[in-house]
């Protein structure tokens, strides 16, 4: 799959300049190059390294020691399970494995058709419906695996 | 806004805790305050807040005021709605859906009764009035 | 139609089952023969709590609280209470229960919750600067900048007794004196609210239901320790949080509560956001420290402490959202009535999510000393689905599994680590008799494992052998020799490593190899996991008399694993078994169980 290159957009080049001269403004870039692409490309790391005078290898550094910054892009729809602990108890590793079963994806990978993605989170803050899932932004909770069927079912009709 | 000064502080905080007790500002004297916390929000409290403006405006009252509010505690019930009638006792519904939204409306605040099965106990006193 | 009083009888399952619905019933009856029916509504309540003193009954507008009200009680609560105006007090709940340790707090006796981190969660507008202000707010700052010097404030701060709440619980009022001491200069004040701990959201709650009570904190805080410039190190994955936040700041800015000479008073005080990233590591203040300047989140051992040497080597103060919370407080009704609240050694309240297998998950504060037993079943409502307490977990993957002997320890922070816990951030993670301790313990393992920012070797080695031992032993391949060598791998862990989440990570194997050995051992030797969690050491049977070789579990079986002839019980080959259990969800009949 020949992957087209993210060219780097003025609002995050002036976002960049803007926090150039801060200190401790590395993680803050970061964030503001995976809003913006919803993942972190390897030609943004390389400007934005050039920009900040910052090395490739400290950027990557960080890129890999934090959960949140991802390499790859995640599917149309992100589908984020919590196992927090009250979800794992209520059967999170069970809602994951279904999700997994039935797009036929991996942990953190992307289905081939570019729709789901796949991505165990820790705890969403929603003890009270837990088990829950959240795909993109929209928060599916008590859930059992007989749910997962019709999830994906919502998110592929919105095509 | 400018900035304040210390009295201007001092000012401000008189006049809104005297607003805060009558409402009288605005000449609405219900209040209806939703929780709108993450997981108030997850369990679908603008749905609810929308379902009661949907069902003020219907019945064409002038004297509520609808606003937002932070976690409750009450995850096990969310979305949670607390209900302040004059004369009647201050209320926190919960599990408020867009159908139980419509009755707050339209038994508890209209028809001035409480609802069955949604009310919740308020988790604690109040430690800046109560001192 | 308006009514005077309203009878609230709880609806919850427990006070139904107790007799809840007949007292509904007698209600209607008693007010109509009175006469009241047009006066008093009769209303069914959601869940009050205090399940095992149901059923429960509160009358309103009054407030008052009556326990296990039988049928034949209502006649009189209606005669004397509704009627006359007059109490039944052999109703009430035993009000020797009131003079415990919050009397002089002013509690409602029944009340089991005391607000004062989530004074204004709930209740104001938390994007409303007004509103913080109506109920007291800024009104520390007030005092601290024109009434009292730096060192008053630190002097206070110490008198309260307030201890950190992020988990260690070291006096607030000590680290703020260590940074007031160092030379003048650059300082910095920053706010953890990088809440990492799986299943709690306590932080995250304060901060989006009243964010201006931190940055009023931090403020007081700057003042105090000499600081014009604060962080809030925020989670990533906390937008509301953040929103508000930013919100909040901009408002404290445009009314000059926030910036340079606050109120006139001369003083200058900033704050900016950061933003965390995912790695529980960070919560560690050095950690922390080295996020917030843009670099990987490695601790680094202590000493120099960061009130000497911390961001960019300047001194630097780290408090807890819900430490810092309690600070306003603390300035406005004085030391002296906050540290009446809570046990000798540990003052005020403590905030716990509450989640598990709890009928009432929900945000709770309590005094400290408060027990256990008390949260979950007074305030939680007991166990869901009459299921049996097994046990509580406090402090994440930091802290401990407790059994149900200890249910009555007062919490604080001394009586938990005696027992094998910790107090934590304030995840409170309730467990029934269907939950595998050992699979907890590997659970949490698992995150530490992958938390673990691999610095040192006994975080980095000795995590990664406790969880395959875990492993092993869920898997059935367990010995006896592996129970020891995980005690020694704990042991190693908590003396030799660099921060706290690999001197804690052992914390919940350690807790459950003392408290269930059994467990452990059934696992090892029987193969068996009574609470049928761990996959690899489930039977599936099928019970031949309630079979009716209907074959649909044979044709579900993914691994061909089920044989027998239409009309006939079927069996399971144990060896070609996948332990999936769809046959269990696909038999119509309840023929097939596991054990």
């Amino acid at each position: 799959m020949s992957k087209q290159l993210e060219t780097m957009t003025p609002e995050l080049r002036a976002f960049i300049e803007e926090w150039k001269a801060k200190p401790g403004n590395l993680i803050m870039v970061l964030h503001r190059v995976q809003q913006t692409y919803g993942y972190i490309p390897r030609e943004i790391a390389i400007e934005t390294s050039q920009i900040l005078d910052v090395p490739l290898a400290k950027i990557y550094g960080v890129i890999t020691f934090y959960n949140f910054f991802r390499l790859q892009k995640a599917g149309k729809y992100n589908i984020q399970v919590c196992l927090g602990t009250a979800c794992y108890l209520r059967g999170g590793d069970d809602i994951i494995k279904e999700f997994e079963r039935q797009l036929g994806v991996g942990l953190n990978a992307t289905s081939a058709d570019g729709m789901f993605s796949v991505e165990a989170v820790r705890c969403l803050g929603c003890c009270g419906l837990a088990p829950v899932a959240v795909v993109n932004g929209e928060v599916h909770g008590k859930l059992s695996s007989k749910d997962v069927d019709s999830i994906i079912k919502q998110y592929r009709e919105r095509g | 806004m400018a900035k304040l000064t210390l009295e201007d502080l001092r000012r401000m905080r008189g006049e809104k805790q005297k607003e805060m007790e009558m409402r009288d500002a605005s000449n609405k004297d219900v209040q209806v305050i939703v929780g709108m916390g993450t997981c108030g929000i997850a369990a679908g409290a603008k749905d609810t807040f929308t379902a009661l403006v949907g069902a003020i405006n219907e019945k064409g009252l002038t004297n509520v005021l609808i606003r937002q509010t932070g976690c409750m505690g009450l995850c096990h019930s969310e979305p949670t709605v607390e209900v302040v009638v004059p004369g009647m006792p201050a209320v926190i519904y919960g599990n408020v859906d867009a159908a139980t939204a419509k009755a707050v409306v339209e038994k508890h605040i209209v028809g001035h009764q409480l609802i069955d099965d949604k009310i919740l106990d308020r988790p604690s006193i109040d430690i800046i009035k109560n001192s | 139609m308006a009514y005077e009083s309203y009878v609230l009888v709880c609806g919850g399952t427990a006070c139904c089952s107790g007799g809840g619905t007949t007292v509904v019933e007698e209600f209607k009856k008693e007010l109509e023969a009175a006469g009241l029916k047009d006066k008093v509504q009769v209303v069914v309540t959601g869940c009050l709590g205090f399940c095992e003193q149901g059923p429960i009954v509160k009358i309103l507008p009054q407030g008052t609280f009556y326990v296990q009200v039988k049928p034949e009680d209502v006649k009189e609560i209606v005669a004397e209470h509704l009627v006359k105006g007059r109490v039944v007090q052999r109703l009430c709940y035993d009000p020797e229960q009131a003079k415990k340790l919050v009397a002089e707090a002013n509690i409602p006796f029944y009340q089991k919750q005391y607000r004062i981190v989530l004074r204004n969660c709930g209740v104001i507008d938390p994007e409303k600067i007004e509103d913080y202000i109506a109920r007291d707010g800024y009104k520390a700052i007030e005092k601290v900048l024109f009434e009292m010097t730096p060192e008053q404030v630190v002097e206070e701060i110490l008198k309260s007794g307030l201890r950190g709440r992020g988990g260690a619980g070291f006096p607030t009022g000590m680290k703020w004196k260590f940074a007031q001491q160092q030379p003048k200069g650059q300082k910095y004040m920053v706010c953890n609210a990088d809440e990492g701990d799986p299943g709690a959201y306590m932080d995250r709650s304060t901060l989006e239901g009243d964010p201006h009570s931190i940055l009023e904190a931090m403020t007081i805080a700057g003042y105090a320790i000499g600081a014009s410039k604060g962080f809030i190190y925020i989670r990533a994955e906390y937008p509301l949080a953040i929103e508000r936040l930013q919100i909040a700041i901009k408002q404290a800015h445009e009314l000059g509560l926030l910036g340079d000479d606050i109120l006139g008073s001369g003083f200058s005080f900033d704050i900016e956001l950061r933003f965390g990233a995912g790695a529980f590591v960070c919560g560690e203040e050095t950690a922390l420290l080295q996020s917030i300047e843009g670099n990987r989140g490695m601790p680094k051992p202590r000493p120099p402490f960061p009130a000497v040497k911390g961001l960019w080597g300047r001194p630097t103060v780290i408090n807890n959202v819900e430490t810092l919370a309690n600070i306003p407080v603390i300035i406005n009704k004085g030391a002296d009535w906050f540290n009446k609240i809570g046990t000798a050694t540990t003052k005020g309240t403590k905030v716990f999510a509450l989640t598990g297998k709890v009928n009432n998950s929900g945000l709770i504060e309590v005094p400290m000393g408060t027990t256990l037993r008390e949260i979950i079943f007074d305030i939680g409502g007991g166990i869901r689905g009459g299921h049996q307490f097994k046990a509580a977990q406090t402090g994440g993957p930091s802290g401990g599994i407790i059994p149900p002997q200890f249910l009555d320890t007062p919490i604080d922070y001394e009586s938990l680590a005696k027992i094998g816990s910790i107090m934590g951030s304030g995840g409170l993670i309730v467990m029934d008799e269907t939950d595998c301790v050992v699979d907890i313990a590997k659970f949490y393992l698992d995150f530490t494992v992958d938390e673990s920012c691999g610095k040192c070797a006994p975080c980095r080695i000795g995590g990664r052998k406790l969880l395959n031992y875990l492993k092993k032993i869920t898997d059935g391949r367990g010995t006896e020799q592996d129970i020891k060598d995980m005690e020694a791998i704990c042991d190693a862990m908590n003396k030799a490593s660099l921060c706290g989440l690999g001197q804690t990570a052992s914390n919940p194997v350690r807790s459950t190899l003392r408290y269930f050995m059994d467990e452990y051992m059934e696992h090892i030797k029987d193969k068996k996991c009574r609470a049928g969690k761990c996959s690899k050491l489930i039977q599936y049977k099928i019970d031949p008399a309630k079979c009716k070789g209907c074959t649909m579990c044979a044709k579900k079986c993914p691994a061909g694993a089920i044989t027998g002839s239409v009309k006939q019980p079927h069996v399971i080959d144990q060896s070609k078994c996948v332990k999936c259990g769809q046959c269990e969800q696909t038999c119509k009949f309840g023929a097939i169980s596991h054990g």
